[in-house]
């Protein structure tokens, strides 16, 4: 039992990182139809440039909690405003070409961020500075709860609400909504759908900062590549929960984290993505459209 | 003045072209229709004008202002509004979020857009019943009122209708075109492409005929449902006596 709940305080943790990533995906692929392979190398982007605000920031000796929010902030604005930038070069001039063209574009934008870093960073492993969060924690039916853990997940569910009360209540939200849906009929409102595009990216990109600070703070190391197999997880719990559905995104990120935390556990960590990408194939045969998806997707 | 004024626009599809170079006006508080059969070229008419498609040569003015190269949703800004064909209302969205996104240019000052909202709702009571109701389980008739009703919010000083009665039974028909003649009235100038020439003709205080991408005839309403050749054509050859 108390492993068990150890394993779900854990999967909790890491799933809530997925499904600020999750977020993402479902959300750019509801607004313009794209896998944006490259958000998952936004979360690393996210992830070294909270990294370099810690360095500088302890370098000029600001306490902690400063360094930790400072870090946070920078890395999700400069990851948001980066979305944008690619958005405008590189997938705006291709949204009415051929969905192939588009996505290639985004490998290769992925193929950019991936090298790119390798060339700033070097391709080995950087890590945070050791204790720089507190390893304290409670126990709870048994299994060890660390306030980092709780704190990072109760960020990541605030953000997530926030992202949900956002696309549901403001008029740019429901913008987005709109024109995923019809976007000619959108700028029959007047609604600026170029501008709107450009706000869905930058909040997809600073959620995945959010994110890849949080995830390389818990694991304390990072590399050019982790965005890769973060990329995979992602996609699918934005999948599982079916693609396009914000809270599907976030059920479906933690129920990936959940998943891959138990079969890590109770199986094997090497068989634990195995594990993840059959569930993806299996969700893709049995309900393609995931578990809150109900809308058929395909309309382009 | 004329409050628009397209005067030689070619559209093209590829290398089909769609619109051979047409001119009209709409003036200040006016209805005109805008008569055709299939293919001739109507929706693209409307689509050039509110920015929708790009047309290749040619001006349109609206208001005083060259609006042929301006984006769409800074046309709707400047005072016209379209309600296209098959009333594209958002199906995902309840009734009320469709009528706030057509206060969307309003949304720095959402009283204003609540007030406008419920004026709506005043005209068009079924709206109100089904506000928080998806749009997309509307009947025909009430996803065409929503469609309107969404237009109006930004009060627009030209409204451009795309075949509003299209798909709907007799009695809503009569109900479209008594709020097309209520809207007139509150001082908005309309352009109305419409299938149902008759009832056009009998709203409307002019007309043009466009015949594959070309206007080849215009004239007042009254004379055109009049015309031999627009009879033959429009109003299934018998002589209109209603008038
Ligand atoms: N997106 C498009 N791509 C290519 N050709 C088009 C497109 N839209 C319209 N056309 C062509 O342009 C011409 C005019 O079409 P349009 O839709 O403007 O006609 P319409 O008068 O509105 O007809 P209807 O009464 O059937 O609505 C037609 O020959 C049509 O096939
Ligand atoms: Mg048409």
């Amino acid at each position: 039992m108390s492993v068990f709940v150890q394993y779900l305080v854990n999967g909790l943790t890491i799933g809530s990182f997925y499904a600020l990533v999750a977020l993402g995906y479902t959300m750019i692929y509801g607004i313009i139809r794209l896998i944006n392979f490259a958000h998952g190398d936004l979360f690393m982007v996210g992830a070294f440039a909270g990294w370099l605000v810690v360095a500088a920031a302890a370098g000029m000796h600001l306490p902690v909690a400063m360094q930790l929010l400072l870090a946070l902030l920078i890395a999700m604005l400069a990851v948001g405003l980066l979305a944008m930038g690619i958005e405008r070069v590189a997938y705006q001039p291709l949204l009415k070409s051929s969905r192939l063209s588009i996505l290639i574009t985004a490998l290769g934008v992925s193929l950019a961020l991936e090298n790119g870093a390798m060339i700033a960073f070097g391709a080995g492993f950087d890590t945070f500075p050791a204790n720089i969060l507190p390893l304290t924690g409670f126990h709870l039916f048994g299994a060890q709860v660390g306030y980092v853990q709780v704190a990072m997940f109760a960020l990541a569910l605030l953000l997530m609400v926030g992202l949900y009360l956002f696309v549901q209540f403001t008029p740019v939200g429901t913008a987005m909504r709109a024109l995923s849906f019809d976007q000619d009929a959108a700028r029959l409102m007047g609604i600026n759908v170029e501008g709107v595009v450009l706000i869905t990216f930058l909040l997809g990109g600073s959620l995945a900062a959010a994110s890849g600070v949080m995830m390389g703070l818990y694991y304390t190391q990072i590399n050019f590549m982790m965005g890769f197999l973060m990329g995979l997880r992602a996609f699918t719990a934005a999948v599982l929960g079916g693609i396009g559905n914000i809270p599907g995104a976030m059920v479906g990120g933690l129920l990936i984290g959940v998943l891959q935390s138990l079969s890590a556990g109770y199986i094997s960590s090497q068989w634990q993505d195995v594990i993840v990408f059959a569930v993806l194939i299996l969700v893709l045969v049995f309900k393609p459209t995931g578990i809150f998806g109900e809308r058929v997707v395909e309309r382009m | 003045m004329a409050l628009l004024e397209v005067q030689d626009l070619h559209t093209f599809y590829g290398s089909i072209e769609a619109l051979k170079g047409i001119s009209f006006q709409v003036d200040e508080g006016e209805i005109v229709a805008l008569l055709g059969s299939n293919g001739a070229g109507k929706t693209t008419t409307l689509r050039s004008i509110s920015g929708l498609e790009r047309a290749r040569s040619g001006s349109v003015r609206f208001a005083g202002q060259e609006i042929q190269r301006t984006a769409a949703h800074r046309i709707v800004q400047l005072g016209l509004g379209h309600v296209p064909e098959g009333r594209r209302i958002f199906v995902n969205l309840t009734v009320e979020e469709n009528l706030m996104l057509g206060g969307y240019l309003l949304r720095r000052t959402p009283h204003e857009v609540q007030l406008r909202r419920d004026e709506v709702f005043e005209r068009l009571p079924r709206l109100l019943e089904r506000r928080h109701q998806l749009a997309g389980t509307l009947s025909g008739g009430e996803q065409q009122m929503l469609a309107i009703g969404r237009a109006l919010i930004t009060r627009p000083r030209l409204l451009a209708l795309d075949e509003p009665s299209m798909g709907l039974a007799p009695i809503l028909v009569q109900a479209i075109f008594h709020t097309i003649a209520e809207i007139r009235k509150s001082g908005t100038a309309i352009l109305l492409v419409e299938q149902n020439a008759r009832q056009a003709l009998r709203l409307a205080d002019r007309g043009y005929v466009l015949e594959t991408g070309s206007i080849v005839l215009q004239d007042d309403a009254k004379a055109l449902a009049e015309n031999r050749r627009v009879q033959a054509a429009y109003l299934g050859g018998e002589p209109e006596v209603a008038l």
